[in-house]
């Protein structure tokens, strides 16, 4: 395949991939922003005001990044494994499976489809945010890396959930009891400071919190974490994914008898 | 046709080498199978369910992993890039997303081999026509009737005009009509130059239309030779004759040899090159009007079921040879 076919198939299976959101938008795009539009709603409105401030900002604003990174990263995920799980369940892969495509760009449309999602999500939250609290940035470059690599890395991950993925069950597991409570516990709600040193010293083993810290400190200019480690363990998570996935592929693992 | 039988001008669309599959849990579907087809070859690739047939189709065609052995598509390792780019694939089963329309699933799978969308609109619109589907091109999968979803995996097959158009059951529960004019469309395709890899249980039509063929069974090939010579091992032949008068079951009654079916209705085997004047001019002589003619049993299914049946099964045990021609 030449590069021109091959940026042809690309753009092929990203617009499958993003028609397929738009199409079923009611199960893709609608419930992020109910959820995040009750949780802007409960704890920015009812209770926010009367939580003290976070390290200088009002707690809907503290709160804010933590929740667009929440959306991105969940429908990016959910994006990716249904998708491709589907398409397993189908037998449909096998158009993509027979065709001269690459593992690396079977890959990569995937990835950018989950990628498609979860930042027309994060800018639909975003959109909503603007309702409680005004936007404030504090570097437009560490916001677009940090929501632009999360995106890709859960992108990546739910791929790889989609071709271990057996039935309907394997694929609502992982956001169930591992994604959800990550996030719950990566700092989106409050600043892991508060915890006592050894729960610190725990939270600091969950990826999220670098995320939504890293994706805070674009906005309001505050983190609990460094923000170039956080960088690193994005850009780690990403490679490491990345390079996994195209190996499953290529070797047809659970996807070739 | 075995590699070393195949002219040193002819292209080989598929060599296959001692192709050996074992799946997980010990199963071999593939015990070392060879056979090749030609360039423009209409070649029909049979056994009973669980052969190997589909698993062959499938390292062919890249979505089954191969034990050992070579597979070359024009000269192509089977699965790689340059191999999928000459293969079109009609698989045994639906495999198409059936939320998506007829002319997006056959747009998308263009897109796959890389070729620009104006031109796959194009390309669809004139295979969609071809077979009947154009009306259909805005429904989604889901709401085709099973013979238009076999025209349509053929038609996605189709679009990026594959040398080598690999049919793996294509005409399983469809109507004789729609049978007729798929088997019309692909004849066609072939003509003009495609090379089809066929496998079916219409042995009738694998007779019709195959110029080569190939048996297998248990993962091993017991016949690979030209249609026109493998027909001609049939060693004996029924026909059923239709008779105007009453026939009674004594000998005074029908020919010897003949069986009685019922009053207007007699069997008669013939060994190969027999012939049937004798017991058409015993039944003229008996007074007997044969008002019609037709072999019992095709030829193909004859030999196919004698190759892969238990019979069959002990006739190559005995002889201690595959038949090859």
């Amino acid at each position: 395949m030449r590069a021109a076919q091959q940026w042809r198939a690309f753009l092929t299976l990203l617009g499958k991939e993003v028609g397929r959101v738009f199409r079923i938008w009611t199960q893709t795009l609608l419930p992020s922003a109910i959820t995040m539009t009750l949780y802007f709603v409960i704890f920015g409105s009812f209770i926010g005001d009367r939580i003290q401030d976070m390290q200088g900002h009002s707690y809907v604003a503290f709160i804010v990044p933590g929740l667009i990174m929440m959306a991105v990263l969940t429908n990016s995920y959910a994006n990716v494994s249904s998708s491709f799980f589907g398409n397993k369940f189908q037998k449909s892969i096998e158009e993509l499976l027979v065709s001269p495509m690459p593992s690396w760009l079977i890959v990569a449309g995937y990835t950018a489809g989950g990628m498609a999602r979860g930042l027309i999500v994060g800018a639909i939250v975003t959109a909503i945010s603007l309702f409680f609290v005004p936007l404030q940035v504090h570097a437009w470059s560490v916001i677009v890396v940090f929501v632009v690599l999360t995106s890709a890395v859960f992108s990546l991950a739910g791929l790889l959930n989609g071709i271990y993925a057996r039935k309907f069950d394997d694929v609502s597991i992982v956001p169930t009891f591992v994604l959800t409570p990550l996030t719950y516990l990566g700092g989106v709600f409050y600043s892991v400071t508060l915890l006592p040193l050894v729960w610190q010293q725990i939270s600091r083993l969950n990826p999220i919190l670098y995320m939504v810290n890293g994706f805070r400190y674009g906005f309001l200019g505050i983190s609990d974490v460094p923000v170039a480690g956080g960088l690193m363990i994005l850009i780690t998570l990403c490679l490491g994914l990345l390079v996994l996935d195209v190996y499953l592929i290529e070797k047809g693992v659970r996807l070739k008898s | 046709m075995t590699p070393g039988m195949m002219s040193e001008t002819a292209e080989a669309a598929l060599e296959i080498t001692d192709l050996r599959k074992t799946y997980p849990g010990g199963v071999v579907a593939l015990d070392g199978i060879s056979f090749s087809v030609l360039k423009g070859d209409f070649f029909a690739l049979l056994g009973p369910n669980g052969a190997g047939k589909s698993t062959t189709m499938g390292i062919v065609s890249g979505l089954v992993v191969r034990g050992s052995g070579l597979a070359r598509v024009f000269g192509h390792d089977a699965g790689s890039v340059e191999a999928k780019s000459c293969i079109g694939l009609v698989p045994q089963e639906f495999n198409f997303s059936i939320f998506e329309k007829v002319e997006d699933i056959l747009v998308q799978q263009a897109g796959y081999f890389g070729m620009p969308r104006r031109y796959a609109l194009g390309r669809s619109e004139t295979l969609l026509k071809k077979l009947g589907l154009w009306e259909k091109r805005h429904a989604q999968g889901l709401k085709l009737s099973g013979g238009m979803k076999r025209k349509l995996l053929i038609a996605r097959a189709l679009m990026h005009e594959p040398r080598l158009l690999v049919l793996d059951e294509p005409t399983a529960g469809v109507d004789v009509e729609t049978r007729r004019s798929m088997w019309e469309f692909i004849t066609t395709l072939n003509k003009a130059g495609t090379t089809i890899i066929l496998s079916t249980h219409y042995l009738e039509e694998a007779e019709q239309l195959c110029k080569n063929i190939a048996i297998i069974d248990n993962g091993t090939i017991l016949a690979d030779t030209n249609m026109r010579d493998f027909l001609r091992t049939v060693a004996r032949e029924t026909y059923v004759l239709d008779i105007e008068q009453k026939v009674t079951d004594d000998a005074s009654g029908r020919p010897s040899g003949a069986v009685v079916v019922d009053e207007h209705t007699l069997e008669v085997t013939v060994a190969k090159g027999e012939g049937l004047n004798t017991i058409f001019k015993s039944l003229d002589k008996k007074g007997l009007t044969v008002l019609g003619c037709r072999a019992k049993q095709n030829r193909l299914e004859q030999l196919f079921v004698g190759m892969t049946g238990e019979n069959g099964k002990e006739a190559k045990t005995g002889s201690g040879d595959k038949v090859s021609a």
